[in-house]
């Protein structure tokens, strides 16, 4: 299988696992798309890193490139979005959805969910501007 | 060993150091409720190994050997392992941070 292959059987599993087998359904909520976008946009900077860098390589037989780049690939073009395999977008998505879908899966089942109304008010008062 | 072999580390660093301020400064309880975050992140840890010793030994990707301490476990880079915890636990930060600050219910509260 390629890494599209792999990377959108991901995708599927990780949507399947927060409706239907957790029945977390963060997918629903605001919170998971605001967040996302935030992971987003820093996997863009950290991942831009690994692959603009070359620290991670990939083999473009295996992707949606045509090309192999030893050295920075291109920003954007064949195959890739801010250096990085777009496929890496299902990768994140995947490991980040099923991650908070498993954190919020255990916290409904009662383990360690202390509520976030212990958040001090000062901390709340400081960050007021972003609600 | 030279300071470019700590290429990738210094990338996982900057995630840790970029996220963990979230703890003390918004509230986001995260560190503070360890066997919840273990048992959240281990599922999803092994499933990325398994896809990344496929990955690596299929040759989908690999890793520049001048950015990487070469420090691995069978195939796969220590960093890579890191990697797997570093960015789920950012992600539930990211998600924790954003409900403190918004009061939003998801449903685990109490």
């Amino acid at each position: 299988m390629s890494y599209t292959q792999i990377g959108i059987l991901a995708v599927l599993f990780a949507v399947f696992l927060d409706l239907f087998i957790l029945k977390t359904r963060i997918l629903r909520k605001p919170v998971w798309w605001i967040s996302y976008l935030i992971v987003v946009f820093f996997q863009f900077i950290t991942n831009g890193t690994l692959t603009g860098f070359a620290i991670v390589q990939y083999d473009p037989k295996f992707n949606l490139g045509e090309n192999f780049y030893s050295n920075t690939p291109p920003l954007i073009g064949d195959g890739r979005l801010f250096f990085a395999p777009v496929e890496d977008l299902l990768f994140g998505f995947s490991m980040c959805l099923s991650a908070i879908g498993l954190w919020v899966y255990f916290g409904r089942k009662g383990i360690q969910n202390l509520p976030i109304s212990n958040t001090s008010q000062k901390m709340r008062e400081r960050f007021k501007f972003l609600r | 060993m030279q300071l470019t072999n700590f290429a990738y580390l210094g990338v996982l660093s900057f995630i840790l150091l970029g996220t963990i301020w979230l703890e003390f400064m918004v509230g986001a309880r995260v560190l503070r409720k360890p066997l919840r975050l273990v048992m959240a992140i281990t599922p999803v840890f092994l499933g990325l190994v398994v896809w990344d010793i496929y990955a690596i030994s299929q040759g989908h990707w690999w890793f520049n050997e001048k950015y990487v301490t070469g420090w691995q476990i069978g195939i796969v880079p220590i960093e890579e392992l890191l990697f797997f915890i570093v960015v789920p636990l950012a992600a539930i930060y990211s998600f924790e941070a954003v409900r403190a600050v918004k009061q939003w219910q998801v449903g685990d509260e109490l």
